[in-house]
């Protein structure tokens, strides 16, 4: 391992003591500056939880009520505190539960190192109780993973994770430790990575693609932004809003992107994708030249590869270099950290404002807002509509919140119309589009950002898929605000089924129970709504509570989400109906 | 898909366990099949070298060494056509001994193709030829009529005539530490 990772001596790095791998996980952790893990005690991972009992003081385990939720937590934790989140669950069902949420980790680019126990090393291979090779089952869906049989290797591996998880581009990591590695002793002494041989975290930037970048976009005449989450995640927040306002190119975000500069910024033109603005989807297909920020045009973001700005020339500021052309092909790729590509080309470009570009978004704007936002937001039908209650959100926190969202029409909702005044804010899974994902991750969110508040908007179907997490929230009293958009439908898909289906609403009506007999049952103060007038102070009244709360609005059951790029159209085919 | 072609494509790694798995996992993900697949030492101590042939496009082969590439313990890889590489395959032939003796021309026929007999024994003798898979494919071809006992081919080994410079990417590292 010596001669393969670069090593930093840490405080007590040369103090070698005697302990067992089961306390060096833990040092190993201290060490990193951890003081807050998600998990779920089990057979393998006994020795591990049997140091978190002697070490409460210094490292908070927070009891989830299933290992999906410890995963959710730590993502929504790594989300909004810029830290590397840790869930920690034993071996076989522990370890298959975080799956989901380390793929989800994986797709959004999400620094988290997992933790599994695994049976004694003499069992391994022979289908012992509890044993899973969780190692096959989690490559295709971590950054690195690796299983640990003695002791000894336990601190250099540890520090390895959390070198790989937080660095270049992030990712989730899992260590699994057998039990007998946790058992055992060793001379401990712990020293952090700095550095992997076959590994380089940050391309260099080549040579000339920040000029040629820069030229690009000084003889631009319509120029377009798309960022993705690379800015949030590179803290590049002030580098960009310094270029964006530097250069007066309209910027359009992917959901993942949003927040890293306010919504009501005056360049900030939407959001682009499947539910995006009908702008910023338009004018992809008419801009001359289409700068990419730590965004990897996903599909839903550009629908037809075939018909997407095609016109234009497209620079991609990028830090992973299998991105490159991946999906759409560049003519300048400037490879690098945002963070420090960014502030280089600063002074390359020229002040511009570029107004009639502009007002053509504004021309598209005006057409939205007539077309969908209007209804969306202020409609005059008597069933609520998901988009009044986030505007009943923005207007109580003035959107100084995080909002954290499942999966499905709630969400493009959300993101679409939540106003953010500060970074970090949006907590979705983009990539990997996991229902169940909002309540455990709001808890993490929560605590990685105690100060903020933070608001989960989860549907009816995602919300059942991991309710277990109330118990978690009834446990740790942390006071996170649940809304739930009640439509009694499985909302998207039903969406899907009335516009390409021919309405056969196959599966996707919910009978629910009483969610506010539910919340209550684990002493939440809970409310439902069913209409508009009691809509703004039951909201007021959620957001004013020191504790956790619930709020169920009762919804339009079949309401659709506009615009809308049917599935393998061009992102100009957009539909406002 | 007509531009589809062979393309040889050299990983070099750090030696471990979980590789081969991550590797062949991005190929499964993307349906493409594996001609052969080889793992071998390499020239640097501790440096392992895997070799996989597949016959798919460029803008295909391009997209999968970017996504090879960045597994962590993989420190470069490369793709090369069969142009740019040397390349040789090894197949190994068991036949009955009596042959030998009963049908005089495989004589000519191991001859002829420069193949070399590894062992005999008064039951059977084992062949060997290395070259390109071509030549392998001629011998097989001349041979089976006679009935083969067992037959086995190699996955493809291959240098390439440019550097690797794997040795410089190594240096570079332990020089920044």
């Amino acid at each position: 391992m010596e001669t393969q990772t670069h090593t930093l001596d840490v405080k007590n790095a040369s103090k070698i003591e005697r302990i067992s791998g089961a306390e060096a996980v833990i040092k190993c952790l201290l060490a990193e500056g951890v003081d807050l893990i998600y998990g779920y005690p089990g057979g393998a991972i006994m020795p591990v939880y049997d140091e978190l009992y002697k070490y409460q003081d210094e490292l908070r385990h927070i009891l989830t009520r299933h290992e999906q939720g410890a995963t959710h937590a730590a993502q929504g934790y790594a989300r909004t505190s810029g830290k590397v989140g840790v869930a920690i669950a034993t071996s076989g069902p522990g370890a298959t539960n975080l799956v989901t949420g380390i793929a989800d980790a994986q797709i959004d680019s999400t620094p988290m190192v997992c933790i599994t126990g695994q049976v004694g090393s003499h069992l391994l291979g022979s289908d012992a109780f509890q044993e899973t090779d969780i190692i096959g089952i989690s490559t295709p869906v971590t950054k690195w993973n690796i299983q640990v049989t003695k002791a000894e290797d336990i601190p250099a591996v540890m520090a390895k994770a959390f070198y790989i998880a937080r660095s270049g581009r992030p990712g989730p990591v899992l260590v699994d430790i057998t039990k007998d590695a946790q058992f055992e002793q060793f001379d401990f002494s712990y020293a952090k990575c700095t550095g992997v041989r076959s590994y380089k975290p940050v391309p260099a930037t080549v040579a000339g693609t920040l000029e040629q970048a820069a030229a690009l976009i000084n003889e631009a005449k319509k120029p377009m932004i798309v960022w993705g989450q690379g800015v949030i995640l590179g803290e590049a927040e002030a580098e960009f809003k310094a270029f964006v306002e530097k250069t007066g190119i309209p910027a359009a975000w992917t959901i993942l992107g949003a927040s890293a500069i306010p919504t009501k910024h005056p360049l900030n033109v939407g959001m682009v994708g499947m539910h995006g603005n009908y702008g910023p989807n338009m004018l992809t297909n008419e801009c001359d030249v289409l700068i990419a920020i730590g965004m990897r045009f996903d599909d839903r973001v550009t629908g037809d590869l075939n018909t997407y700005a095609k016109q234009a020339k497209v620079i991609h500021f990028e830090i992973d270099p299998a991105e490159i052309d991946k999906n759409v092909k560049t003519e300048v790729a400037v490879m690098g950290d945002v963070k420090h590509t960014l502030a280089g080309i600063l002074p390359l470009v020229t002040q511009k404002k570029h107004e009639d570009w502009h007002q053509e978004y504004k021309k598209y704007d005006a057409i939205e807002f007539e077309k969908v936002i209007k209804n969306d937001l202020q409609p005059t039908k008597e069933g609520l509509t998901m988009g009044e209650v986030l505007g009943a959100i923005n207007k109580t926190t003035g959107g100084d919140q995080v909002i954290v969202t499942d999966v499905g029409q709630h969400q493009m909702i959300a993101c679409r119309y939540a106003e953010f005044t500060k970074s970090k804010a949006n907590i979705t899974s983009g990539g990997l589009g996991t229902m169940g994902f909002a309540l455990p991750a709001a808890i993490g969110a929560k605590m990685g950002a105690m100060e903020r508040e933070v608001i989960a908007i989860i549907g009816d179907g995602g919300y059942q898929m991991t309710i277990q997490e109330l118990g978690t929230i009834f446990q740790t009293g942390v006071p996170v605000k649940i809304v739930v958009l009640n439509n009694e439908f499985l909302g998207m898909v039903r969406q899907w089924q009335q516009l390409f289906f021919d309405k056969r609403y196959a599966s996707t009506e919910m009978v629910n129970p009483d969610f506010v007999k539910i919340a209550e049952g684990y002493s939440i103060p809970a409310k439902r709504v069913k209409k508009r007038e009691d809509l703004q102070a039951a909201v007021e009244e959620m957001i004013a509570a020191e504790t956790p709360y619930f709020l169920e609005v009762c919804v339009e059951k079949e309401a659709n989400v506009f615009p809308m790029i049917p599935t393998g159209a061009s992102v100009s085919d957009i539909r406002l109906s | 898909m007509s531009d589809k072609r062979l393309f040889t494509i050299s990983v070099y790694t750090e030696n471990n366990v979980g590789l081969l798995n991550r590797i062949s996992s991005i190929f499964l993900k993307r349906h493409v099949n594996l001609l052969s697949m080889t793992a071998s030492a390499s020239e640097i101590v501790g440096v392992y070298r895997f070799v996989v042939v597949v016959k798919i496009t460029e803008e295909a082969v391009k997209k999968i060494v970017g996504q090879i590439e960045k597994q962590i313990e993989v420190i470069r890889a490369y793709y090369h056509t069969d142009e740019q590489t040397i390349f040789q395959e090894t197949a190994l032939f068991k036949i009955a001994s009596s042959l030998l003796f009963e049908e005089p021309q495989i004589q000519n026929i191991i001859k002829n193709a420069n193949a070399e007999i590894v062992t005999v024994n008064q039951r059977w003798f084992v062949l060997s030829k290395t070259g390109r898979r071509s030549e392998i494919d001629v011998i097989y071809e001349k041979l089976k009529p006679f009935g083969l006992l067992q037959f086995v081919r190699s996955g493809r080994i291959a240098i390439s005539k440019d550097a690797m410079r794997i040795s410089e990417i190594l240096e570079e590292f332990t020089m920044n530490s």
